[in-house]
C-alpha cells in the first residue's frame, strides 16, 4: 500500500447513530485530503479512528503500510500520526513554550530521565523555539497557553502536532472561531506544510478547503457520498443536494 | 462443607448484600447526581444505627426504634448537606473526599464522646428470638430473615420509583447525564437534595436493621462505607442495578470466602498453612473480586456513562 | 537563541527554591534543640513528625504532582514496618537485609496495586486505592503468627553494625532527618525533570499527552511506585521509633489523614506536604493534652482548610512572600 495513511471499510456505531459506515480513505504523501461534511456526519469520529482514541466497529487502519488497528495512541504517533483536536486541547498551566518543547520531548523518546531539569534544555528549547517563530507566535512564548485568545491556540496545537515531526497530521477544523486575518495565516502555512507532511483536514471553511485540498471526500451520516478533485467534488449533484446547497449549514 | 452449611452461610451472603445496597444505593445515585463523593454517607448509617438502639432502649418498642431511625439519618444527612456538602458541589473530587472525612473525625469522635466508646446495647428484640428451621435441619435466625425481606422489599420499591415514576425516570436519568437535564430546566440541586435525603434515609434504615446483629459503636460506619465503595465501583458508579448486583456479589464472596476458604485450602495445602493462609485470604476475597472485576471492566459491572471519550 | 535562558512559567510558579532551605535549616535547628534543653520526649517527637513527613512527601509526588489521589498510601507505609517486624520476629535484624526487603517490597506492592488501579481515572481511582489499603489492612489483622490485630513488637531495632546505631536516639533522629532531606532533594528534581514534566503534563490534560505520543499510564505507574516505595522507607523508620508494628498503621484513617496532610501543607510544593506534616503532627500533640476528644476539633478544622484554605501553608507563605 502507498499511502501514507488508509482506512478500509471502518465502521463505528453510537447505538443508532451511525458516524462511519464502510469507509475507504487514503492521505497520500505531499497531499491535503479534506473531509468535509455537515454537523453530526461523523468526521470527528473517524479522526478518532484513525488516531487510535476510538475502537472500530468493523475495519482496518494502515500507518505507512502497517496495519494499526488495534495500536494505542501513543505508537500511532510513534509511527509517524500527528493530530489537533476540534475543541483546542493544549496544557493549560504550562508556557507556551512548554507546551511545543514537551511535544519535542515526546518525539526524542528520552522522558524517562529523573535528574536534569527539564528546563533549561537547549536541545528541546530550540527546536520548540524555530517551531514558534515559524507558525509566528515567537512572541508569545513565555504566556500561559491557559491565557492565550482562540486563534493563538489554534496556532500553538499546530505547533505541537508539528513537533513530534508526523508524517501524517489530522486537523479537526483548524480555523473554526479564528479570526479572520489569522485563517488568513493558518491557510498559508498550511499549504506550505503540503510538502513535509501528508495532511487530512475536516474543515467546515469552503473557501479553505477549496483554495487548499488536492481531494475531497464527502461525508453524510457516516457515509463517503463523493470522492475527488475539488472540481469533481464541487458539481456531484448529490453533494450539491446534501451538502454545499444546504444555506442552513455554516 | 455439608450443604445446609452452605445455604445458611449462602443466606448471611444475601443478607449482607442487601444491607450494603441500602447504604450504597444512596451513595451511588449521590454520586451519579452531582459528581459528588461523600464519605460522611457511612456516618449517616451509624446516625440510624445509634437513633435505633438509645430509642429501642428506652421505650422497648422496636417499631418506634425503626421508625426514628430513618428520620434521624435523613434529618442528619441534610444538615450535612448545608453545613459542608453544598460547598463541595463544584469542587474536586479530592476536597470532596477530605471535608467529608473531616466531617467523620468529627462525628465518630462526637459520638464517642456523648455515648462513650463501648458498644450500645441493642438486644435482639424478644419476638425475633427464635430461628428458621431450613429443610436439611439447619436453623436460620429470623432477625437475619427480617433484614432480607424488608431489605429487597426496599430495593423493588426503590426501583420501581426509579422505574416506573417519572421522578424516577428524571433521577436516573440525571444520573447518566446531569448536563442535559440542567439543559432541560431540571432543578438539579433539589433534585440532589431529594435524592441525598432518601438515601440518608435508607442507610440510616439499614443501620436499625442492622444493630442486632453488628456492634452498635463509633466508627462502625467506617467498614460499611468502605464496602459500599467496592460495591459501587464493581457494579459501576452511578447505577442503582450495578450498586445491587455488586452488593450481592459482595456480600457472597465475603460470607462464603470465610466460611468456606479455609476448607478448599486444607485440599492443596497442608491443614496448618492452610489456616495461615485461608483467613488471609478470605478477609481479602471481596477486594480480589473487585480487583478481577476491573481487570475485565474497569468501568464496573454496569456502566451508565459512555466510556470515556 | 533567548529560548535558552528563561525559566519557564511551571518552574517559577513551584517556588520552592527560596523556601525550602529555610524549612530544613528550622528543622536541623529545631532536633538540636529539642535534644540540647528540651530531653528525650521532642526528639521523639520530632523524629515522628518526619518520619511522617517522609510519607507525606511520597504522597504529595502522587497528589501534587501527579494528580492521582490515592487514598490508601499508609498501606505502603505499613509494609514496609511489617517488612522490618516479620524479619526481626524470625530473628533477622540486620539492617542490610532488613530495609532492602522492606523496600523491595513495597515497591512490588505498589506496582501491583499501581497497575490495577491506573486503569481507572478520577473517582474510581480514590476508591480503589482505597480499597486495596483496606484489603492489606485486614490482611495484617489476619496474620495471626505475627500478632493478628494486637500487632508486633519488635525488640531490636534494625541493625547496621558498627557504622550507625538506630538504638541511640541521637543518631536516629539525624538520620530520619538526612533520609527527608535526600528524599526531598530528589523528588524537587524529578518534579523539574523531563519525567516530572510528563507527569504535571498529564494532570493538566492527559488526552493531549496521549496524542504527543506519551504511553500516560506507564509514567504514572512509574510515580506510583517512587511513591509507594518512598512510604515504605517511612514505614521502615517508624517500625523502628516505635519498635512495634500493628494493622493500625496501615488503617484508612491514617491514609486520609496523609491526605489531609499534604492538603493542609499546600499540594505541589513537596516542601508543604513537609510542612503540612509537622503541622499535623505537632497540632494532634497539642489538642490532645486538652482533651482525648482532639479529633472534635481537628476535624472541623480539616473541613475548613479545604473549604477557604486555598493552597494550604505552602500559598500561605507564598502569599506572604509577595506581599514584602
Ligand atoms: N462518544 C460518543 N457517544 C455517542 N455518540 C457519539 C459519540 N461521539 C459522537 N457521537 C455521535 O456521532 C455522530 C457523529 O459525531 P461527530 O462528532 O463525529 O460529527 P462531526 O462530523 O465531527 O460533527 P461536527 O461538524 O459538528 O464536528 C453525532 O451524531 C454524535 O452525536
Ligand atoms: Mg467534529
Amino acid at each position: 500500500m502507498s499511502a501514507l495513511l488508509a482506512a478500509r471499510g471502518l465502521a463505528k456505531s453510537f447505538g443508532a447513530v451511525v458516524a462511519a459506515a464502510d469507509l475507504d480513505l487514503e492521505v497520500e504523501a505531499g497531499e491535503i485530503h479534506a473531509l468535509i461534511g455537515p454537523n453530526g456526519a461523523g468526521k470527528t469520529t473517524v479522526l478518532g479512528l484513525l488516531s487510535g482514541e476510538l475502537r472500530p466497529d468493523r475495519g482496518r487502519v494502515f500507518l505507512s503500510g502497517r496495519e494499526v488497528t488495534h495500536a494505542p495512541v501513543h505508537e500511532r504517533v510513534r509511527l509517524g500520526l500527528g493530530r489537533t483536536f476540534q475543541l483546542s486541547c493544549v496544557l493549560p498551566s504550562f508556557s507556551v513554550l512548554e507546551n511545543v518543547a514537551i511535544a519535542v520531548q515526546a518525539r526524542e523518546g528520552s522522558s524517562f530521565r529523573f535528574w536534569k531539569p527539564a528546563s533549561p534544555d537547549p536541545r528541546l528549547e530550540e527546536p520548540a523555539f524555530a517551531l514558534l517563530e515559524r507558525l509566528g507566535i515567537d512572541a508569545l512564548a513565555d504566556r500561559p497557553a491557559a491565557m492565550l485568545a482562540h486563534g493563538e491556540r489554534r496556532l500553538l496545537e499546530l505547533a505541537m502536532a508539528l513537533a513530534s515531526r508526523p508524517k501524517v497530521l489530522l486537523l479537526d477544523e483548524p480555523l473554526a472561531g479564528v479570526g479572520s486575518k489569522e485563517a488568513q495565516r493558518l491557510v498559508e502555512i498550511l499549504a506550505r506544510l503540503r510538502a513535509e507532511v501528508g495532511v487530512l483536514l475536516v474543515e467546515h471553511d469552503m473557501d479553505a478547503v477549496f483554495r487548499l485540498a488536492d481531494r475531497i471526500t464527502v461525508l453524510v451520516n457516516g457515509r463517503a457520498i463523493a470522492s475527488g478533485p475539488p472540481s469533481v467534488v464541487r458539481a456531484d449533484p448529490l453533494v450539491r443536494a446534501a451538502y454545499l446547497g444546504d444555506d442552513s449549514e455554516r | 462443607m455439608e450443604p445446609t452449611l452452605l445455604v445458611v452461610q449462602f443466606l448471611n451472603g444475601i443478607q449482607l448484600g442487601t444491607l450494603l445496597f441500602l447504604v450504597a444505593s444512596g451513595l451511588t445515585l449521590v454520586f451519579g447526581i452531582l459528581d459528588v463523593i461523600n464519605l460522611a454517607h457511612g456516618v449517616v448509617y451509624m446516625v440510624g444505627a445509634y437513633a435505633a438502639a438509645s430509642t429501642f432502649v428506652r421505650s422497648g418498642s422496636l417499631a418506634l426504634a425503626i421508625a426514628i431511625a430513618p428520620v434521624a439519618a435523613l434529618l442528619v444527612g441534610l444538615l450535612l448537606d448545608r453545613l459542608v456538602l453544598r460547598f463541595l458541589y463544584d469542587r474536586n473530587h479530592l476536597d470532596q473526599v477530605l471535608a467529608t472525612f473531616g466531617v467523620i473525625l468529627f462525628v465518630d469522635e462526637a459520638v464517642r464522646a456523648i455515648f462513650g466508646p463501648a458498644a450500645l446495647p441493642y438486644p435482639l428484640p424478644p419476638a425475633f428470638e427464635w430461628s428458621l428451621e431450613l429443610p436439611g435441619g439447619a436453623t436460620y435466625p429470623a432477625w437475619r430473615l427480617v433484614i432480607i425481606v424488608s431489605g429487597l422489599v426496599l430495593a423493588a420499591i426503590l426501583f420501581g420509583i426509579l422505574h416506573r415514576t417519572r421522578a424516577g425516570m428524571v433521577v436516573r436519568a440525571a444520573a447518566t447525564d446531569p448536563g442535559m437535564l440542567a439543559m432541560l430546566g431540571v432543578d438539579i440541586r433539589r433534585l440532589f437534595l431529594v435524592v441525598l435525603g432518601a438515601g440518608s434515609a435508607l442507610a440510616g434504615f439499614a443501620g436499625a436493621l442492622a444493630g442486632p446483629i453488628v456492634a452498635v459503636q463509633p466508627g462502625m460506619g467506617d467498614s460499611v462505607l468502605i464496602l459500599s465503595f467496592v460495591v459501587i465501583v464493581t457494579g459501576g458508579l452511578g447505577s442503582v442495578q450495578g450498586a445491587l448486583l455488586g452488593s450481592f456479589l459482595v456480600g457472597l464472596a465475603d460470607t462464603l470466602g470465610r466460611s468456606f476458604l479455609t476448607d478448599l485450602l486444607r485440599l492443596l495445602l497442608p491443614p496448618a498453612a492452610a489456616n495461615e493462609v485461608g483467613p488471609a485470604l478470605a478477609s481479602m476475597a471481596i477486594y480480589l473480586v473487585m480487583a478481577i472485576v476491573l481487570l475485565i471492566r474497569p468501568q464496573g459491572l454496569v456502566s451508565l456513562r459512555r466510556a470515556a471519550r | 537563541m533567548r529560548a535558552a535562558t528563561r525559566a519557564p512559567v511551571s518552574v517559577r510558579k513551584l517556588e520552592g527554591g527560596s523556601v525550602a532551605p529555610l524549612v530544613f535549616v528550622a528543622l536541623a535547628l529545631a532536633v538540636l534543640g529539642a535534644d540540647l534543653w528540651a530531653g528525650p520526649y521532642y526528639v521523639k517527637l520530632l523524629t515522628r513528625a518526619m518520619i511522617v513527613a517522609l510519607a507525606a512527601l511520597a504522597l504529595d509526588l502522587l497528589v501534587g504532582l501527579a494528580g492521582l489521589v490515592s487514598l490508601g498510601h499508609a498501606a505502603f507505609v505499613g509494609i514496609g514496618a511489617y517488612a522490618v517486624g516479620i524479619l526481626a520476629e524470625h530473628g533477622i535484624t540486620s539492617g542490610w537485609i532488613q530495609w532492602p526487603v522492606a523496600l523491595v517490597a513495597s515497591a512490588a506492592a505498589a506496582a501491583v496495586i499501581g497497575a490495577l488501579s491506573l486503569r481507572t481515572r478520577g473517582v474510581h481511582f480514590i476508591m480503589i486505592t482505597l480499597a486495596f489499603a483496606q484489603m492489606l489492612y485486614f490482611a495484617a489483622n489476619s496474620l495471626s503468627r505475627y500478632g493478628g490485630d494486637d500487632g508486633l513488637t519488635i525488640w531490636n531495632r534494625s541493625d547496621f553494625g558498627g557504622i550507625v546505631s538506630l538504638a541511640d536516639r541521637r543518631t536516629f533522629a539525624w538520620l530520619c532527618f538526612v533520609l527527608l532531606l535526600s528524599v526531598y532533594v530528589a523528588l524537587a528534581r524529578l518534579s523539574a525533570s523531563r519525567f516530572g514534566r510528563v507527569l504535571r503534563g498529564a494532570k493538566d490534560n492527559e488526552r493531549r499527552m496521549a496524542a504527543l505520543g506519551f504511553a500516560v499510564t506507564r509514567f504514572r505507574l512509574v510515580a506510583f511506585v517512587i511513591s509507594g516505595t518512598v512510604a515504605g522507607l517511612a514505614g521502615v523508620l517508624l517500625a523502628n521509633l516505635t519498635e512495634f508494628v500493628a494493622p493500625a498503621y496501615m488503617s484508612w484513617h491514617r491514609s486520609g489523614e496523609l491526605l489531609a496532610m499534604v492538603v493542609l501543607g499546600g499540594m505541589g510544593s513537596l516542601y508543604g506536604a513537609i510542612l503540612g506534616a509537622f503541622a499535623f503532627v505537632l497540632l494532634e500533640e497539642l489538642l490532645s493534652r486538652f482533651t482525648t476528644h482532639w479529633a472534635l476539633l481537628f476535624g472541623p478544622f480539616l473541613v475548613l482548610v479545604v473549604l477557604v484554605g486555598r493552597g494550604g501553608i505552602a500559598g500561605l507563605l507564598a502569599r506572604l512572600g509577595r506581599i514584602r
